[in-house]
């Protein structure tokens, strides 16, 4: 005959387990969902927004093989990296017009751009801005050129930029600008002003 | 979470040490099969002193194949042919009558695997055409499908010799001190005739044949440092010593220098009256510039120019030459812009960088050719074809639809980089010779102006100007919506070139050659 002492806290000994393992399985779902929550959390770009200013693009032209400067009235966020992506928005809302004297694909973007003290600038395009690309030396360069003096005479203290596409390194833009080296903004702008 | 992640790092470490097991071995045997419909390689396995094949990966490739097994019988349908072989059995049957194996039937896996002796009667059986099997070196070919091959040397200065085939060819080339090797593995070469022919010329000495584990190779021996190119669709390989320059090379230049339009073919002691009509091409299969598995002192010609004296001293014939490298843009599967529908850019650098090595020649330059053909070559290939054979004047052509004339462009770099001595980065490899691309370029700008040919001049990021180290320009023709039929012209095309070359030749006391 088991004592009764005994069997009652066998019992509660198995109670206390079942209880356990219910409150683990619960904490395990709480951990999951909280995790899922994290990976849904997507930065989302803040529209932009800010007090208008005066900026200058430089516009690209093919039939004229040259870049024109052109004042623009555009809203600017605060901080200096969205300040930077919005600048060279506005500057590919001008190619992605119809008829536009340097025409770039609708599709075209600017993913981000990463501004890296001292002097680096980082522009990270979208892979339909180099794909759709017109092929050429001198678009191709137009277009180098145009991105890199646009960024350099807007944001104070840009000395020399990369361009990536989908993040990584690409060898050309679109089969003849060279995007593997950094561009030194004085010599763009010195062999601008040729 | 810990046992899980041992029991992940205990499968990667088994299966890497696995790897080396499961790949092929570059000494494993195997059999190349050349026929009208499929070329292909297959293992050959050794079974108790006898080489064996498996007869349903050999049939498959060529016809509607299929098999059944038991323990000791193997019966094999190709095509309407029936055939029945039995295990560790020299007898078989096939359409039904006997045939004998020279060494017993074997099922591993319910494969049926034959003894490779027996394949050059065992295949007509079922093919219902000759096959000639090179049994030693595991050669099999199905039908009339051989290329064959001669020689012929062309004993003009430089010697090239002239390699001619029946069917286009696509051999791996490499190079070593003295020698050229072209090993052909899915090409059906077959031996020229004689294993071995001496030739009577100083620099190029012989060409010797031989064929092994299911490969042809072509030898040639010489005293310079050879390269090769292909022409005639890849039907023809021309071998030819690499051009050399001297190390002092203005004192050995043309009493032309200087004067620009004359077209003057005083070359020193070169015969002027024969410019070299070959076609002087750094092929992209010599292994030039990508040396792949080899090591590079094997297989770059590179090696051979910086560090073989002997080479060096040969080369003495071609130093009064200064070396130009015209490089047509784009290549292969890589076409360049898309000029019209159907029109690529690749295909109108060619034309015009045959017709620019042509003006040059006349002008007392050994011309390199980077392709001669519609072959792919990276940018940093070129470079290097550019860099080894250390050329005093690089020109890259290129072709846009959009303009109206031509374009000049220099490298896009500040002329005053950091120096780094003899070294500098490869992607600012360009800078010493900055200043000097820039006269070339002023030169071919003022030639075409003076010719009243619609020209600017810029500086691009365009690879791989940068990773030039003798001074380089970049020559894009341009002609607009309205004359892209001018970009196939030959007479346009033959304009600017004479042009480029005039103003090449303007300038040529400018162009020294690389340390």
């Amino acid at each position: 005959m088991i004592p009764r002492h005994l069997l009652i806290g066998v019992a509660a000994l198995l109670l206390l387990v079942v209880s356990m393992g219910i409150y683990l399985r619960h904490m395990r779902r709480q951990a999951r969902d909280i995790d899922s929550l994290a990976a849904d959390a997507f930065p989302v770009a803040p529209p932009a927004s800010g007090p208008t200013e005066t900026v200058t693009l430089y516009v690209a032209d093919d039939a004229a093989g040259t870049l024109r400067a052109r004042s623009a009235q555009i809203p600017l966020p605060g901080g200096r990296q969205q300040r930077a992506e919005e600048l060279l928005r506005a500057l590919l809302r001008i190619y992605q017009q119809p008829g536009a004297a340097h025409p770039l694909a609708p599709a075209a973007d600017i993913r981000s751009i990463f501004l890296v003290d001292p002097g680096a600038a980082v522009i990270d395009l979208n892979s339909a801005f180099a794909d759709l690309h017109r092929s050429g030396v001198l678009s191709e360069q137009l277009t180098v050129n145009s991105l890199v003096e646009t960024l350099a005479v807007n944001v104070p203290g840009v000395q020399r930029v990369n361009i990536l596409v989908e993040g990584q390194t690409r060898e050309t833009l679109a089969g003849h600008a060279d995007l593997t080296q950094t561009f030194d903004v004085t010599t763009i702008i010195q062999a601008g002003n040729q | 979470m810990t046992r899980k992640i041992l029991a992940i790092l205990s499968a990667t470490i088994a299966l890497l040490s696995a790897l080396p097991f499961a790949l092929p071995s570059a000494d494993e045997k195997h059999i190349s099969v050349y026929s009208p419909v499929a070329i292909y390689s297959l293992p050959v396995l050794e079974r108790a002193g006898h080489e064996y094949l498996g007869l349903l990966e050999l049939l498959e490739p060529l016809g509607r194949v299929s098999s059944q097994s038991d323990a000791q019988r193997w019966r094999l349908r190709y095509n309407a042919v029936d055939a029945e072989f039995v295990a560790g059995r020299t007898r078989a049957k096939i359409r039904g009558r006997d045939f004998d194996l020279p060494a017993p039937f074997l099922i591993e896996n319910a494969r049926g695997l034959v003894p490779i002796g027996s394949l050059g009667a065992l295949l007509p059986r079922f093919l219902g055409m000759a096959v000639n099997f090179h049994e030693s070196a595991r050669r099999l070919f199905v039908g009339d499908v051989a290329i064959q091959t001669s020689f012929r040397l062309d004993a003009s200065n430089p010697p090239r010799l002239l390699l001619n085939f029946t069917a286009p060819v696509n051999p791996t080339i490499s190079t070593e001190p003295g020698k050229l090797r072209m090993l052909f593995k899915r090409d059906p070469v077959v031996s020229p005739g004689s294993q071995s022919i001496s030739f009577d010329n100083n620099v190029i000495k012989q060409a010797s044949y031989s064929e092994n584990n299911g490969n042809a190779e072509l030898d040639v021996t010489a005293t310079e440092p050879l390269m090769a190119t292909f022409s005639n669709d890849r039907r023809t390989i021309i071998i030819l010593a690499v051009p050399q320059t001297p190390p002092t090379p203005n004192s050995a230049e043309s009493p032309n220098t200087g004067s620009p339009n004359t077209g003057s073919q005083n070359t020193g002691s070169q015969n002027p009256g024969q410019p070299n009509n070959g076609s002087n091409a750094v092929s992209p299969n010599t292994g030039l510039p990508n040396a792949g598995s080899e090591s590079p002192a094997q297989s770059s010609p590179a090696a051979n120019i910086a560090g073989d004296n002997g080479a060096r001293a040969g080369a003495n014939s071609n130093s009064h030459r200064l070396l130009a490298v015209v490089d047509p843009a784009h290549g292969g599967y890589e076409r360049g812009a898309a000029l019209t529908e159907t029109l690529a850019e690749k295909d109108v650098t060619l034309g015009f960088a045959r017709l620019l090595r042509h003006e040059l020649e006349i002008r007392g330059f050994a011309v390199a050719l980077l392709r001669d053909a519609d072959t792919s070559l990276t940018l940093d290939q070129r470079a290097t074809a550019a860099n080894v054979a250390r050329a005093g004047i690089y020109i890259t052509l290129h072709a846009d639809s959009q303009g109206s004339g031509a374009r000049v462009y220099t490298a896009l770099l500040p002329v005053e980089g950091p120096s780094n001595g003899v070294f500098h980065p490869w992607n600012a490899a360009q800078v010493p010779a900055l200043p000097v691309s820039r006269i070339v370029s002023a030169a071919i700008l003022a030639e075409m102006k003076k010719r009243e040919f619609p020209v600017r001049a810029s500086s691009a990021s365009l690879r791989p100007l940068n990773n030039v180290s003798m001074p380089a320009v970049a020559v894009e023709l341009a002609p607009g919506p309205a004359g892209i039929a001018d970009l196939t012209s030959a007479n346009y095309q033959q304009r600017v070139a004479s042009a480029i070359a005039d103003a090449v030749a303007s300038v040529r006391d400018r162009l020294v050659v690389q340390p």
